[in-house]
């Protein structure tokens, strides 16, 4: 095992971490400001990665696509929120989850009517295509180290919103008291808009980034949506900060895990059931972390405890 | 108000009961095996209403016991078929293809699974609870995906319907009515619980669990048990389902089966004892008649959830008896 | 509930393409919602494209979406075969489907062509005189990649596939084939989208080439990534994700690979130009693999008709097993156990003016059967 081979995996893992970090933002946002589980959450990232493609085949232009994704989940959003989450907030979680669901169902199927069954196309734009080799000699996707930037400098402009700015304190606000910033003055179905077209402005981003890279199709956003809560609830629901740290763990812990896993078994066992086993243990991995770090904290890492 | 549930819910077992006799008689043998569907996926959904229903412990894993029951049926029938015994040392243990004794299997494992389940899970509450055992879900349904021995991804075919003494449960009307026994008796055995020391206890704990403790009740221990109960009897539907599609996959692990099994009682009304039932007689027919019209059919279904969710509190049940029980 | 009967024919009858006094009444169940109904769409317009092309009105089609789920599937066949009494069922894109419906459904006495799985159980063991495969054993198109990458000289494969059974299948296909020696072989997440990790493996494991089998999205996914990651050692891999579906969502990524398939657009026989031509003017989109295999499957089906009433089993099914048609793959007969004897073919991802497409640059194996025919009783 090479030292440069683990320095790309932590790179890889950096890379999956921020990309969780712009979707679960969103997510704790919401939950932490309204109190609202929204499992339509990945309908958003996939609604941003469609538009990119739209409109990078219609321009060639990635940045534009990318302004494209921001705009369109950040309407979706805007939408979903005025139509139908505005009436979920005062229900419990349950009734929450069960018409988030419904709109999962609507987006994907209607998505699917719109634009085919078959996936759409979204390339990595000429200057950020192909590797660079790092020092060390790593060979690293440049578009990847972008990605790792991308939603570094954006976790920092949410940390400074949140911290420096007059929407930050009344976000801050609703997430320790509710009433109390109502009775404040502050518009408080307008902030709701907002918060939420903002996290949705944020799935929709990831969505086009990753959809460079991945596959551009009906229920993309599914996946990523369950590892977006494992963060968030990983992190402490409600904390930008417990997001961040559990984006990047269950990044980290993915990538490596995927790679040792199977090596770390061929250890003790023969080397094509180490595979498969190795296989097996590694994609209930970050399920596995989750659990114990409940066990040990049952409110996250930087949750309020309940 | 109580009276007009209590005729609901009369009405619909009746109902539930006739049509596939009717069935049976004009020979549309279809009708009763969607019937048969019904009464199992009903059966998953009451063994859920009582964590949610009445405990208020809002579980996104209830897929694993349906599993866990699938799985009991399919890998002690594949056993039977092969006559391989399922373990060699330290003792044999043979398959078996009588539905009792895979149904008692069924019942213990998805029980002990949830006591494991369970006892780790209740440590959180909220959303951390909804999320927890989301992740044991998808724990299991990995595990089922890599687990060649027992089909892996593809799942494993029982190639002839498992026997039941007295019957013949390759006839649809048989095994219709040996399901449909079992939801009546474990729709009595709910009623009674509800009613019993314990599931007042449990309701209190869910509506205010500070008092609870003060007069010196543990919710803990309370939510435990109701868990358990309720993943033994989901894990008894799940053994059913499988015996209905002579088949298990891990798709019965996955969390859309845990979403389906929850919305089969938000539709109906949670907390409602006929709830699960009446949910899970429309999700069938609406996935039966709305895939019929459109390609694009779980749109409308999306949409009809939605309605419900936001006009009508309290589910069909709440709807139709007026809706003053057990919805906060 | 008598409305419900009649309703639930009424909406099988209006998915119909040809109308009533039908006298063989054919069951489709394939993916038409969710992810992969791009491959049940493809089946079902290749099957319904020879179906109106022959114009006959004594065939009836009645077709169901599974959604890609085993339990809908095994249901849908209960009651295709129970209420509707299907003579003939088809249309399964998936394995793990196959295997929950047919051997119940050929049990029941229906007969079940498989228009794209071929899990390796029904072609061994559980083979059936009412089960023909019309598409592939699991196994053949990565066998042919493993013969072809011994003719390429390729010594050092890294090889990867999803871990499920299919993914099993595939390596052990390729492995049967290949002579060289194995780079690395990795089991992967079904489902999985990013595939840095493994790409770096491949890049430290110091292999010559990499043979991949990841259908669908996975596939898209891995060809981008792999493309951008700066590693240039050959990929070959099967048709399946280098399909007409998926090709246009890969772009320039998946240029020049070489993939095996048992049929291309390109194959020079008058019932494929036919077919290709016919497609496109019908879809207004080129034809894909599946949608070549459903329209085989549904002419097999017509040449048996012409020749034996479905009602007379034997006679069908010695109807059947001649494959008297013509295929738009040119040469096309069955082995003992019903399987598909045939040319499978390498092919190359080419660009045609804005269009990604396949060429057929060799011949991987030349009339290939399948490893499990010799479990085959029957």
């Amino acid at each position: 095992m090479s030292l440069i081979l683990v320095l790309e995996q932590i790179l890889n893992g950096l890379q999956f971490g921020v990309m969780l970090f712009l979707m679960a933002a969103g997510l704790t946002l919401v939950f932490g400001v309204m109190g609202l589980i929204n499992l339509a959450h990945g309908a958003l990232y996939m609604v941003g990665a469609f538009a990119a493609a739209i409109v990078a085949s219609w321009t060639g232009s990635f940045v534009l696509a990318l302004a494209a994704s921001l705009m369109a989940a950040a309407t979706a959003g805007a939408l979903m929120e005025i139509l139908v989450i505005r009436k979920l907030y005062d229900r419990d979680h349950l009734d929450q989850v069960l018409a988030t669901f419904a709109l999962i169902l609507v987006f994907s199927e209607g998505t699917r009517w719109v634009f085919g069954s078959f996936p759409l196309f979204l390339d990595v734009p000429p200057y950020l295509s192909g590797p660079v080799t790092l020092p060390g000699g790593i060979e690293y996707p440049l578009y990847r180290l972008a990605i790792i930037a991308i939603g570094l400098v954006i976790a920092l402009g949410l940390f400074w919103l949140i911290s420096r700015t007059r929407i930050g304190v009344q976000i801050r606000a609703g997430e320790a008291d509710r009433e109390m910033i109502a009775a404040l003055g502050v518009d408080i179905s307008r902030l709701y808009t907002l918060v939420f077209a903002l996290g949705a402005a944020l799935a929709g981003l990831a969505g086009a980034l990753v959809g460079a890279i991945q596959s551009v199709q009906v229920g993309m956003g599914e996946p990523v949506l369950i590892l977006a809560f494992v963060v968030i609830v990983i992190g402490g629901i409600g904390s930008i900060k417990g997001a961040l740290v559990g984006a990047l763990l269950v990044g980290l812990t993915d990538r490596l895990g995927s790679i040792f896993l199977p090596q770390i078994f061929a250890l003790v066992m023969e080397p094509s059931s180490a595979t498969t086993a190795g296989a097996s243990v590694a994609s209930m991995l970050i399920y596995i972390l989750m659990a114990l770090i409940l066990l040990l904290r049952p409110s996250g890492l930087y949750g309020r405890s309940a | 108000m109580i009276r007009r549930e209590q005729m609901c819910n009369a009405a619909v077992i009746l109902l539930l009961l006739a049509i596939p006799l009717w069935a049976h008689s004009a020979d549309a043998p279809f009708v009763i095996t969607l019937a048969t569907k019904v009464t199992i996926l009903a059966l998953a959904g009451v063994g859920l209403n009582i964590a949610l229903g009445i405990g208020g412990l809002v579980s996104l894993g209830h897929a694993v016991f349906f599993g866990i029951g699938g799985y009991a049926t399919g890998i002690l029938a594949s056993h039977a078929q092969t006559y391989e015994p399922l373990l060699q040392a330290p003792f044999v243990i043979e398959g078996t293809n009588q539905m009792p004794i895979i149904w008692l299997v069924a019942v213990v494992f998805s029980a002990l699974a949830a006591l494991v389940i369970g006892a780790l899970s209740l440590r959180t509450s909220g959303v951390y609870f909804i999320m927890i055992t989301l992740a044991f879900g998808q724990m299991f349904y990995y595990f089922a995906i890599s687990w060649s021995a027992y089909g892996g991804e593809d799942g494993l075919s029982i190639w002839v319907r498992n026997e039941f003494p007295g019957a013949n449960t390759l006839v649809p009307l048989h095994f219709f009515l040996i399901c449909f026994a079992i939801l009546c008796a474990v729709l009595w055995f709910a009623a009674r619980l509800a009613r019993a020391p314990f599931g007042l206890a449990l309701a209190a704990a869910r509506q205010n669990q500070d008092r609870v403790e003060a007069v010196g009740i543990t919710p803990y221990r309370l939510r435990l048990v109701a868990f358990v109960v309720s993943g033994a009897i989901t894990g008894l539907a799940g053994a059913l389902f499988a015996d209905l599609n002579r088949f298990v996959s891990p798709s019965m692990l996955s969390w859309h089966t845990s979403g389906e099994i929850m919305i089969f009682v938000i539709i109906g009304g949670v907390g409602r004892l006929f709830g699960p039932v009446v949910g899970a007689a429309i999700f069938i027919l609406l996935e039966h008649f709305l895939g019929g019209i459109s390609e694009y059919w779980q749109i409308y279904l999306g949409g009809f959830l939605l309605v419900i969710v936001l006009y009508a509190r309290g589910g069909v049940i709440g709807a139709l008896a007026g809706r003053e029980v057990a919805h906060d | 509930m008598k409305s419900i009967s009649t309703l639930a024919l009424a909406t099988a009858v209006s998915s119909l393409a040809l109308t009533a006094a039908a006298d063989t009444k054919i069951g489709m169940i394939t993916t038409l919602s969710g992810g992969g109904a791009g491959l049940g769409v493809d089946v079902r317009d290749g099957f319904m494209l020879a179906l109106e092309q022959a114009g006959r009105d004594d065939v009836e089609v009645v077709i169901e979406d599974d959604q890609r789920k085993p339990e809908s599937a095994v249901q849908i066949a209960d009651r295709m075969i129970q209420s509707e009494k299907v003579d003939i069922m088809t249309g399964i894109i998936w394995s793990n489907l196959a295997m929950a419906v047919v051997p119940a459904a050929t049990a029941q006495g229906v007969f079940y062509l498989s228009p794209n799985a071929g899990p390796s159980a029904l072609a061994g063991a559980r083979c059936h005189p009412n089960y023909f495969n019309v598409a592939w054993q699991n196994d053949n198109l990565h066998e042919a990649a493993g013969a072809y990458a011994n003719d390429a000289a390729l010594k050092n494969s890294y090889i990867l596939a999803p871990n499920y059974p299919a993914g099993k299948d595939a390596l052990t296909g390729y492995k049967r084939m290949y002579s060289g020696e194995l780079a690395g072989e990795t089991y992967t997440k079904l489902g999985q989208t990013d595939y840095a990790a493994e790409i770096a493996q491949i890049r430290a494991s110091g292999a010559d080439s990499v043979y991949f089998f990841l259908p669908g999205g996975m596939g898209i996914s891995f060809l981008k990534q792999y493309a951008d990651s700066g590693v240039d050692l050959p990929v070959v891999g099967p048709a399946f994700s280098f399909d007409q579906g998926i090709l246009q969502a890969v772009g320039g990524a998946a240029l020049g690979i070489k993939n095996t398939s048992q049929w291309n657009k390109d194959l020079d026989n008058t019932a494929n130009t036919a077919f290709v031509a016919a497609f496109q003017q019908k879809y207004e989109r080129l034809p894909s693999l599946y949608a070549s295999q459903g329209y085989d499957t549904a002419n097999l089906i017509l040449s048996a008709l012409d020749k034996a009433d479905v009602s007379d089993a034997d006679a069908f099914r010695d109807a059947l097993r001649e494959a008297d048609f013509a295929s738009v793959r040119g040469d096309f007969a069955f082995g003992q156990n019903q399987h598909p004897v045939q040319n499978i073919y390498v092919r190359e991802v080419i660009q045609e003016g804005d269009v990604f497409t396949n060429k057929i640059i060799a011949t991987g194996l030349e009339n290939h059967a399948d490893a499990y025919a010799a479990d085959c009783k029957m």
